[in-house]
């Protein structure tokens, strides 16, 4: 999809790096990416209790820029875009005209004018067609694409490993916020974002690809051997699972609306137009619409996506993630089933290679980090 | 993984490895594919009893993340079970050729056993992979 004219996957400015640290390495979204170094439960584990650093860099990064950036992003999606302040970050979904996600976002406000849109690496290529084909008013799209990287630190160590190489107090940003900083190791600022997909504090760090490894390299010189973990994209996503994040493809598409996705909080039906507000009215007040349920499975066997899911001997939807969640000691999963299926509490069950295993219907997120 | 395998056993191209003794044959799976697959959540394996046939899907191996179909290096009727794995998959990941064993048969027909690797074609196997 995102290969390049030959087919060949792309590369971040990590790629050296990720081979050194004996990283396995997967195609993903486009990209060549590590799926894990020393292994998921390990990475996992260390995002848990101390932090993880990760190469997010294949995701897709926009600047938006012009006056009228937030009323004509209001249009496209289902949050509110125009009522953030500089320094806010917001998670987004576009959608389309049957309430379907072309896909799911983050959009940082830096300035009064300046915004950088971040879209999932799978969708790059689709995304900034669709922003460049809906282009209007004063509104300048740039695709950072390739000049920039992206590295996460993700963990309740965060603040504290990441404090001495930046160049603001980490610690009074609230979540969800950004700021443009320094960082010990970059010649020009980053975008620093207390934002993440593991369920922990953490941040992020968009900086130009050429300051990368500098980065990279420092941060795990200076913490690696008190327990700062390279983490692939396995445990990534095994800590998204957990967390109750939707992962695109999997709990959102373009015919899987956020409102089936339990995204009901990010829709501002009190926006007064926005592509796809209609349907998502029509299914909201219809209400007898299949939705995301998690599931605990009962004994051993792991759920994959895929598997249908059953009650009472009849089929009311499938599997659309599984794994193991080593947080909560069990095999969870994400199904989307019909209305009646998806109550908390219901004993559903899921076919694995033609048997049937008992689940039941649990609230999301099956795992919430401790408060302090 | 240029770590010596161990002497005494038969390998087959899909990672798994047999001890015959007699009439009964030992089967896991190897230290490149415990370390291939990554950490193991859950191991399918036949019940007591079945009759394998050589070479066909026996079973699933799963870690966190992925599925694999599991095969049989030998045929024959299944007499015994590992029952650790149940309880901790994980012990195939840390002795794949001790107290990680998958399942013992009863060997049907000896000359199976002329079809699999010894260590030297199939550290050759592993390193082509």
């Amino acid at each position: 999809m995102s290969t390049d004219v030959d087919g060949i996957l792309r590369r971040t400015a990590l790629f050296d790096a990720h081979l050194a640290l004996g990283g396995r390495m997967v195609p993903f979204g486009g990209f060549d990416m590590p799926v894990q170094y020393a292994g998921i439960l390990k990475e996992h584990d260390a995002v848990r209790k101390r932090a993880g650093l990760f190469d997010l860099s294949h995701m897709g990064q926009f600047e938006l820029r012009g006056a009228s950036v937030g009323e004509w992003a209001d249009a496209l999606t289902i949050n509110k875009v125009a009522t953030m302040k500089p320094g806010q970050a917001r998670y987004n979904v576009f959608t389309n005209e049957r309430g379907g996600a072309h896909d799911d976002v983050i959009f940082y406000r830096l300035a009064d004018e300046r915004w950088l849109l971040v879209v999932n690496a799978a969708n790059a290529d689709k995304m900034w067609a669709h922003v460049g084909a809906e282009r209007s008013g004063d509104v300048q799209l740039t695709d950072l694409r390739g000049e920039r990287a992206l590295i996460a630190i993700q963990g309740p160590r965060s603040v504290e490993w990441l404090q001495p190489f930046v160049g603001v107090e980490l610690a009074p940003m609230k979540y969800y916020a950004c700021a443009e900083a320094a960082v010990r190791g970059s010649r020009t600022p980053a975008v620093i974002a207390r934002t993440g997909y593991t369920g922990e504090d953490g941040f992020e760090l968009f900086l130009p690809a050429s300051d990368a490894v500098a980065v990279w390299d420092t941060l795990l010189s200076e913490y690696r051997a008190h327990g700062l973990e390279p983490c692939g994209l396995g445990a990534r996503d095994v800590l998204r699972l957990e967390a109750g994040m939707p992962l695109y493809g999997h709990e959102m598409d373009e015919e899987i609306t956020p409102l089936q996705a339990g995204l009901a909080w990010a829709i501002k039906f009190d926006k007064p137009a926005f592509r796809g507000k209609a349907a998502l009215e029509a299914q909201r007040d219809g209400g007898d619409f299949s939705r995301i349920a998690g599931l605990s499975m009962q004994g051993r066997v792991p759920a994959r996506a895929g598997y249908p899911v059953l009650l009472d001997g009849a089929p009311v939807g499938e599997i659309r993630s599984g794994s193991w969640g080593p947080s909560v000691q069990k095999n969870i999963a994400t199904a989307l089933v019909s209305a009646p299926a998806a109550t908390a509490g219901t004993r559903l069950a899921v076919e694995v290679r033609g048997t049937a295993h008992v689940a039941s219907v649990e609230p999301l997120p099956f795992y919430r980090r401790p408060k302090i | 993984m240029a770590e010596t395998l161990p002497a005494g056993l038969l390998y087959s191209k899909e990672h798994e490895w047999v001890k015959v003794d007699g009439d009964l044959a030992t089967v896991g799976i190897t230290d490149y594919a415990q370390s291939s697959l990554g950490d193991i959540v859950y191991v399918e394996l036949p019940r007591k009893g079945a009759e394998l046939e050589q070479f066909k899907s026996i079973g699933v191996v799963e870690s966190v993340k992925a599925v694999s179909d599991l095969f049989t290096p030998v045929g024959g009727e299944v007499t015994e079970i590992n029952d650790a794995i149940e309880g901790d998959p994980a012990v195939v990941n840390r002795d794949p050729y001790g107290a990680g064993w998958l399942y013992k048969v009863k060997l049907g027909d000896h000359s199976q056993t002329g079809e699999l690797l010894n260590a030297d074609q199939y550290q050759q196997v592993v390193s082509e992979s």
